[in-house]
């Protein structure tokens, strides 16, 4: 049952990432191009000059389904860099503040504290509009918020691993700081790092999705998942599926993303394994 | 009990005094020149330049900084140039309609996910468990905004039963209630559920039981008083997310709250607003945060200063 789900969620993935990437050449997004013939078709329509429309077509003719695809490489390119950002820098600051405690730790936890003191959308939201629409503001953003709850993780798994008695060995046998952490500490940190960072891909995605719903997301040029159904909210009463689609696209995959960082949790934690 | 509370009240006071550092670091120094945004490109540079004077923003930046700490301490933010009038009391005036949507959704959470929490419980693997503890994984991750939009084309425009905007009546609260509250009701159906079969499985069920007490007197008296206690803490943490999320979920259903005056505010570059409306929300987030500190210390006898 579990691993069926698993499966699943896998293959959904596979595609989404397959579309992502290649997809924007098969159905490439023209966001000048407009057609007032075509306005609002639904979904099987076909076009005035002849082409299908599988998904319809949106309030200025523009193709839908051609809005999630271009929408699906804004969605996993932002959230595959954001995560990396963030992880490399939560990974940074989380060795060093766990390693070396101190005032160091107390310097990198206190920052971190006061940045989840509130809510971490709402300080996407500030920076995504202070620095303004663009792909590469939005990453800014949303790594900026990101990067304490991996330091947290990578922090706690160093300090309960730097008085262990093969980091004292180490370090007796002459280690310095930098080997040691590479080498001994390190490892510890990249389970739960990566389990971190399975969640935060998903919830990267949803904000993502929401600052550019918002209008503080990508310029209105791109196509994000948000930006489509911040359009289509204008237009429920007429045209469902403007909205509903990549809305629809955007919760599958949030959701696959889950089930399949649930099913890596367990197989990756032993003491689980034994009592299934 | 005291040391604690003030030892809680200083690190709140901290994370206050962090977070209107954190919006003043964003919001003056990112944007580069707020003298040039509010005369716009036709200004000339003396305008601009008496502007600066007046504004103090030719001032060295820690200088700008402490004025500004002590500008938001007298609850001073300035002027809104684009409703007029202090900033302060324009977001104020927005409060209420934030404050009874998410006392809404909380008692929605509380109504709808307790028992579900308690029936799953009782019936653990069958239909409903199943169902919590699918919308307990699946309902933080959704994307609430869609939600909330979904909702709309269901209930307003199709069947068109509850109105999908603000329009002043108590029905329209209904359905950005549900929407702020859909992501939290798996979740404390699961914290419930889990509460109540951790008790169910202690000695004192069991003494009740021996002692020949029903099923009904067991649960309702002994084991239900017990799960109480965590739930009523949670609530002031759900209620600070509630008041978070309503920032994407009144720009869905036009709601006239705080959260949408203050995306509007950024978005129309009022940042005397946007950044009164942030530094409110902070200070409520944090508060709650500190009340159910205090109030789970209060409630449960068994912790002490050391276990906390």
């Amino acid at each position: 049952m579990k691993s069926k789900a698993a499966r699943f969620a896998a293959g959904v993935l596979a595609l989404f990432v397959l579309v992502a990437v290649f997809g924007p050449l098969l159905i490439p997004y023209d966001s000048v191009s407009t057609g007032v013939a075509d306005r609002l078709l639904p979904p099987g329509s076909t076009r005035s000059d002849g082409a299908f429309a599988p998904l319809g077509t949106d309030q200025l003719g523009r193709d839908v389904l051609a809005q999630v695809v271009a929408g699906s490489r804004v969605s996993l390119l932002v959230a595959v860099t954001v995560v990396v950002v963030a992880g490399l820098l939560g990974l940074a600051l989380g060795l060093l503040a766990g390693y070396y405690g101190g005032w160091l730790d107390t310097i990198i936890s206190r920052i971190g504290d006061m940045q989840l003191a509130f809510p971490s959308i709402l300080l996407a939201i500030l920076l995504a509009g202070a620095l303004g629409p663009s792909l590469t503001n939005v990453i800014i953003a949303l790594a900026v918020t990101r990067w304490v709850i991996f330091a947290r993780v990578v922090r706690g798994s160093a300090l309960s691993t730097r008085g262990r008695e093969f980091v004292d060995s180490a370090r007796v046998m002459g280690a310095g700081d930098l080997r040691i952490m590479a080498r001994y500490i390190y490892p510890s940190c990249v389970q739960p790092l990566l389990v971190a960072a399975t969640v935060q891909v998903g919830l990267t995605m949803v904000a993502e999705a929401a600052l550019s719903f918002l209008g503080l997301g990508v310029p209105i040029d791109q196509a994000s998942w948000g930006s489509t159904i911040a359009n289509g909210r204008d237009y429920l009463a007429s045209a469902w599926w403007i909205a509903a689609i990549p809305g629809l696209a955007l919760t599958l995959v949030v959701i696959c993303i889950g089930l399949l960082g649930d099913a890596a949790r367990e197989g990756a934690d032993p003491a689980k394994a034994v009592v299934r | 009990m005291i040391i604690y509370v003030a030892r809680r009240l200083w690190q709140s006071a901290f994370l206050i005094f962090g977070a209107i550092t954190i919006v003043f670091l964003v919001l003056r120094v990112i944007p580069g020149d707020p003298a040039s945004l509010i005369l716009g490109s036709q200004a000339t540079p003396e305008e601009l330049e008496a502007l600066r004077q007046e504004m103090g923003l030719s001032d060295p930046l820690p200088v700008q900084y402490v004025r500004h700490l002590g500008e938001v301490v007298r609850l001073d933010f300035g002027e809104s140039w684009r409703l007029g009038g202090d900033a302060f009391a324009g977001v104020v005036e927005r409060l209420p309609a934030t404050l009874t949507l998410a006392g809404y959704a909380l008692v929605l959470t509380l109504l709808i996910g307790f028992p579900l929490g308690v029936h799953a419980a009782r019936h653990t693997g069958q239909l409903v468990d199943r169902l919590v503890s699918y919308l307990s994984l699946t309902g933080q991750a959704l994307p609430s905004f869609w939600v909330g939009i979904m909702l709309v084309l269901i209930f307003s425009r199709m069947l068109d039963i509850l109105p999908g905007t603000a329009d002043g009546t108590p029905q329209a609260l209904v359905l950005p209630a549900f929407t702020l509250a859909l992501p939290f009701l798996g979740w404390l159906a699961r914290l419930v559920r889990n509460g109540t079969l951790e008790e169910l499985g202690k000695d004192y069920v069991r003494t009740a039981r021996s002692k020949g007490l029903s099923e009904r007197v067991v649960f309702n008296v002994h084991v239900l008083r017990n799960t109480l206690t965590p739930v009523v803490t949670v609530l002031g943490l759900v209620l600070g997310n509630f008041i978070a999320d309503a920032v994407i979920i009144e720009q869905v259903f036009a709601w006239p709250g705080i959260g949408s005056l203050m995306v509007e505010s950024i978005v129309n570059r009022d940042y005397a607003v946007a950044e009164a409306a942030i530094v409110l929300i902070a200070v409520f987030y944090i508060g709650l945060n500190l009340l159910v500190d205090v109030l789970y210390f209060y409630l449960d006898p068994r912790i002490t200063l050391e276990t906390v």
